[in-house]
């Protein structure tokens, strides 16, 4: 799908990181790797730390930690939401859903329309596209919701996946205003959905004991059916090729240029496939953050909105930047979003106790 | 260069032999990880940015393959 949305603007937007940092350095021995082969991929991956979550948070805690504050401080009233939309992997339940949790814990009127969607790395852009068409039948805001708590569902003796995984949330305020045209792409293809997959817990396959077993992957990685798994190289070469020809082609569709961004606000896999990606479409690294996984780690459907605001926090509360946005991965999904953010009302990132 | 090679493939997996194996990647010797801690090895030792659509595991299959990768990024 390739389209263009018209008078949207974003005008806000909180990271709502938790408080529990972890050190990469105090993990290496929870793998079954020698220590000096795991911190070898400390610099290539920019494995540093991670904010986790207590085993009992949930996204809705997030969600409801940030709309408080959104509301306590003053940058939206609840009469001001028409919609929300809730992106994650990570449900609370499979009923009732998340928004509606929000909506109900920061006493929101029974008129807000409530939306979760089920999205992992590719949550930011789908779950702004769906925000602006919605605005397209409302004078209210938008309120996207992204935020993942993926640790409690990868094994922490998985040298492959804990190490980058981090949780966090991001809202995100969106609006009817001037603005320019906004270019929206995305794709799918479910052909490759296995390399990232989380095998039980759904209907499918529901948890049994049988699914909690951790077992040795034959690799030196120990999960269980519970937990996620990634298969890397895959993901790594479906990254390589498809993101650098998707830009590629719409820069001549939309007669862009690299010159024509200040900021390339990719979703954060890692340090080294996006210097890979940079490298390959020819995107110098200031123009392009690359440091949400050493200090936060991933966390999913928030990694844009948290990277704008840990690394451009000043200049979108000050000025307009014209951004290419990209997210890839789970689905599998990859997408890109050209939108000038900025100058936000507010901009800011908060730690959560929990 | 063959020596090299498999010199930083010894010392990132030194319980394997490397000499015997027809392909790494199939025996398992090395996994998707390992590939990425011999690349930065390689652009660190010969001064080269490996293409990302490179990063295969048949380039990564034995000394031979990683050579020629090299030997590719320094526009041989």
């Amino acid at each position: 799908m390739i389209t263009e949305f018209k008078g949207k603007k974003i005008t806000s937007m909180l990271g709502i990181l938790p408080e529990n940092t972890v050190l990469f350095d105090d993990e290496v021995s929870n793998y079954s790797f020698p220590p000096n082969q795991t911190m070898r991929l400390k610099k290539l991956m920019g494995y540093d730390r991670h904010r986790l979550t207590k085993e009992t948070t949930t996204v809705s805690d997030l969600a409801v930690y940030g709309m408080k504050y959104i509301l306590d401080n003053g940058w939206i009233s609840a009469d001001d939401i028409g919609v929300i939309i809730t992106v994650t992997l990570c449900p609370d339940h499979f009923v009732p859903h998340i928004g509606n949790i929000v909506q109900a814990k920061c006493g929101l009127g029974c008129d807000v329309i409530s939306l979760d969607i089920a999205q992992g790395c590719c949550g930011f852009l789908v779950g702004l596209a769906q925000a602006f068409m919605m605005l397209e039948h409302t004078d209210k805001k938008v309120v996207l919701i992204n935020g993942d708590v993926l640790s409690h569902k990868v094994s922490k003796r998985d040298r492959n996946d804990f190490p980058l995984i981090g949780d966090g949330a991001a809202i995100t305020i969106i609006e009817n205003a001037e603005s320019k045209n906004i270019y929206y792409e995305m794709h799918n293809d479910g052909l490759r959905g296995d390399v990232l997959k989380i095998p039980a817990g759904g209907f499918r396959m529901p948890s049994t004991p049988e699914t909690a077993k951790m077992t040795d992957q034959g690799d030196g990685n120990f999960r269980s059916l519970d937990q996620m798994h990634m298969n890397g190289s895959d993901v790594f070469t479906f990254v390589q090729t498809e993101v650098p020809s998707m830009i590629a082609e719409a820069f001549i569709r939309e007669h862009k240029n690299i010159d024509d961004f200040d900021r390339f606000l990719f979703h954060q896999p890692n340090r080294f496939m996006l210097q890979k990606l940079a490298d390959k479409v020819g995107i110098p690294y200031d123009k392009m953050p690359m440091d949400l996984v050493e200090k936060c780690g991933n966390p999913s459907g928030a990694s844009i909105p948290l990277t704008a605001i840990l690394n451009c926090r000043d200049e979108l509360l000050s000025r307009e930047l014209k951004c290419c946005l990209s997210a890839f991965g789970s689905g599998l999904a990859w997408g890109l979003m050209f939108i000038d953010i900025g100058a936000l009302e507010n901009c800011e990132m908060i730690e959560a106790p929990l | 260069m063959n020596e090299q090679i498999l010199d930083m493939l010894k010392e990132l997996r030194p319980e394997y032999d490397f000499e015997t194996s027809v392909d790494f990647v199939m025996d398992g010797l090395l996994d998707s990880f390992d590939i990425v801690s011999i690349c930065g090895m390689l652009e660190e030792t010969y001064g080269i940015k490996i293409d990302g659509l490179d990063i295969v595991p048949e380039n990564f299959s034995s000394v031979a393959a990683i050579r020629s990768l090299v030997e590719k990024s320094l526009g041989k």
